[in-house]
């Protein structure tokens, strides 16, 4: 689907969004793009939905050529993007109509898919409320409704859960478990591993523009483990002197970070009762264990030896949003100086 | 990257657009769009009362405040001062148009719109149409107000319509301009900001509540040839019927060919700034 896409954003500091990334997706497959803020995965959707012009590099939707054809791009796919692209002065019911109306549908039509997503994305009762006064989770379930209004068989999920809670996460995910059963290709960008293992067949990792990673979740987190086993000791001297306990239980080398140990392993629990007892008999004294699922942190760790770029927990923060490249692509550099 | 094997070679079927010219498609679209701006609009109760109390402030303020101290030679002052209010609303209205696009600009919804199989002059057109009929209301309320307080139009009702029509296509032209002030601005206050001194002189320094007559002779320069005097100038002698009708339509052809040179250099400009901004 992409082959060499490179992307550039002119500026003070030029941003190389894309340096050289392909990628293909399958026809019926959920493709995982998993990268920090700032990795370029929204710049690969946007090129991918004709919304920005590669700089070089051909990227193509079941067949069709997104430069050349964008016109027959547009009728094949559908976009959820990471801002939750509705109006929010108009009802749910009539996002998803326009958006009908404006994929060419009769008012009619229009009409009545707009009820059937609604149904569907379990928003009957609030398709006359106006989008203010909606969730931040049914915003995107919303969002999500109006990308599949064309029953589009390729489908762009720019981050669709980053910033919501849990339980919104858990039924976007189901959702969008319901739609690839029924055949569409998805092409997925995530910050979270978590997601990426829930959603796709293949999970392709970036980061600065680059593909660094690719291959299924199995193979992925067959070089991670599952687990993260997390140490505290009292001081780092402990720590340091811990690590030797620690090291037979694991095959990859503990980390040390400060006072902490962190061990990566396939059964979590068994290591972790084997670490305190080891740690019991050789007289460390712990001041906490936590057990938890590696995060994309520990995959770049491992894939790169170099943490993930800023804002790697997943919140677009404060300091990660104004640097990332695609999401501040679109007022790049042009002020109101501008203006005749 | 071997999985790219399993993709079909042979592209996959588009679904073929309904019948229909691209021309149809494009005014659909457009209509669709303008449809939303406009729903969108009444959705907001403050902002309809708001836009709807300023025309009728500026028609009362001018009539009864400064109106005894201002003396329009051959005419009552509120038959001069109708149709400066009229291009002086439609002015500060055309603003919304660099506002909304502003708006929609940085909420992602023209990302939506963007990949979305409609016709690429909708987004704009149903933005400057949505505002168009804002216009329109405003001139209403204007007309009403003025009514109440002893404007009488003294042309004949096509004269009168074709006067208003006049201020609508210049309003239209205003808001192509503002269409690439709301794409370049780095957010919607930013719009506003930026589009308020841009209007400032040509509004007030201008025909519109004043004859230029008792304004300084180098400003006079300016203000003559200005298109807001030229266009309050030329409506204002189809509503109430200038002196006399060779002299009149001068003054039309000349506010007709101000909008229609506005729209011929900025329509294009607006659509190549929308296709650019991204």
């Amino acid at each position: 689907m992409a082959d060499g896409l490179v992307k550039v954003f002119p500026g003070r500091r030029q941003v190389r969004a894309l340096d050289g990334v392909s990628f293909a997706v399958p026809r019926g497959t959920v493709l995982g793009l998993l990268g920090p803020n700032g990795a370029g995965k929204t710049t690969a959707v946007r090129i991918l939905s004709t919304i920005l012009a590669a700089d070089a590099g051909t990227a193509s939707v079941l067949g069709h050529d997104v430069a050349a054809e964008a016109g027959a791009v547009r009728r094949l796919i559908g976009l959820a993007g990471q801002y939750a692209a509705v109006d929010e002065n108009l009802t749910g019911r009539e996002n998803l109509r326009m958006v009908g109306r404006l994929t060419h549908m009769t008012r009619r039509q229009a009409t009545v898919r707009a009820g059937e997503l609604l149904v569907q994305f379990g928003l009957s009762d609030a398709g006359g409320r106006t989008l203010k006064t909606y969730s931040g989770g049914m915003r995107r379930r919303l969002d999500l409704a109006a990308a599949l209004v064309a029953r589009p068989p390729v489908l762009f999920l720019d981050e669709p859960t980053t910033g919501l809670d849990p339980q919104s996460r858990q039924d976007l995910w189901q959702v969008i478990h319901t739609l690839v059963g029924a055949g569409t290709t998805v092409l997925l960008t995530t910050q979270y591993l978590e997601e990426a293992d829930r959603l796709a067949d293949r999970i392709v990792v970036v980061d600065h523009g680059q593909v660094i990673a690719a291959g299924t979740p199995a193979e992925l987190k067959a070089g991670l483990g599952t687990s993260v086993v997390s140490v505290t000791f009292a001081d780092t001297a402990t720590a340091v002197t811990a690590v030797a306990v620690l090291a037979p239980l694991t095959p990859r080398p503990p980390a040390v970070k400060g006072v902490i140990v962190e061990l990566t392993v396939d059964r979590g629990p068994v290591t972790a009762t084997a670490a305190l007892r080891a740690l019991d008999q050789a007289g460390h004294e712990v001041i906490g264990l936590t057990l938890r699922e590696p995060s994309l942190d520990d995959v770049f760790l491992s894939l790169t030896g170099h943490r993930a770029g800023r804002a790697a927990t997943g919140q677009p923060g404060p300091d990660g949003a104004p640097a990332t490249p695609a999401a501040s692509a679109a007022p790049a550099g042009r002020g109101p100086g501008e203006i005749p | 990257m071997t999985a790219a094997g399993a993709l079909a070679p042979e592209p996959a079927e588009v679904p073929q657009a309904v019948e229909g010219g691209r021309l149809r498609w494009a005014v659909s679209d457009a209509l669709v769009v303008a449809g939303r701006n406009l729903l969108r609009f009444v959705r907001i109760p403050d902002a309809i009362f708001f836009s709807a109390i300023q025309p009728v402030m500026l028609v009362l303020l001018f009539r009864y405040v400064f109106g005894g101290a201002i003396d329009v030679p051959g005419m009552s002052y509120v038959n001069y001062l109708v149709a400066g209010v009229y291009v002086q609303t439609v002015m500060f209205g055309s603003m919304a148009t660099a506002v909304g696009l502003a708006e929609d600009l940085h909420t992602g919804l023209l990302e939506r719109y963007r990949a979305l199989p409609m016709a690429r002059s909708a987004v704009l057109a149903g933005r400057t149409i949505a505002d168009l009929v804002r216009s329109a209301v405003a001139m209403m309320i204007i007309t009403v107000t003025g009514y109440a307080v002893g404007f009488r139009v003294e042309a004949s009702v096509g004269s009168f319509v074709a006067g208003v029509l006049l201020v609508l296509l210049f309003a239209h032209a205003l808001s192509w301009i503002f269409a690439i002030v709301g794409l370049s601005a780095s957010n919607s206050e930013a719009a506003q900001l930026a589009a308020f001194p841009v209007l400032f002189p040509f509004a007030f320094a201008s025909s519109a509540f004043v004859p230029v007559t008792t304004m300084p002779g180098w400003l006079q320069a300016f203000t003559v040839h200005q298109p807001v005097s030229q266009v309050v100038d030329a409506a204002r002698q189809l509503m109430l019927g200038g002196p006399s009708p060779l002299w009149s339509m001068a003054d039309v052809w000349q506010a007709l060919a101000w909008s229609g040179g506005l729209l011929v250099v900025f329509v294009p400009l607006a659509i190549r700034r929308y296709r650019r901004v991204s």
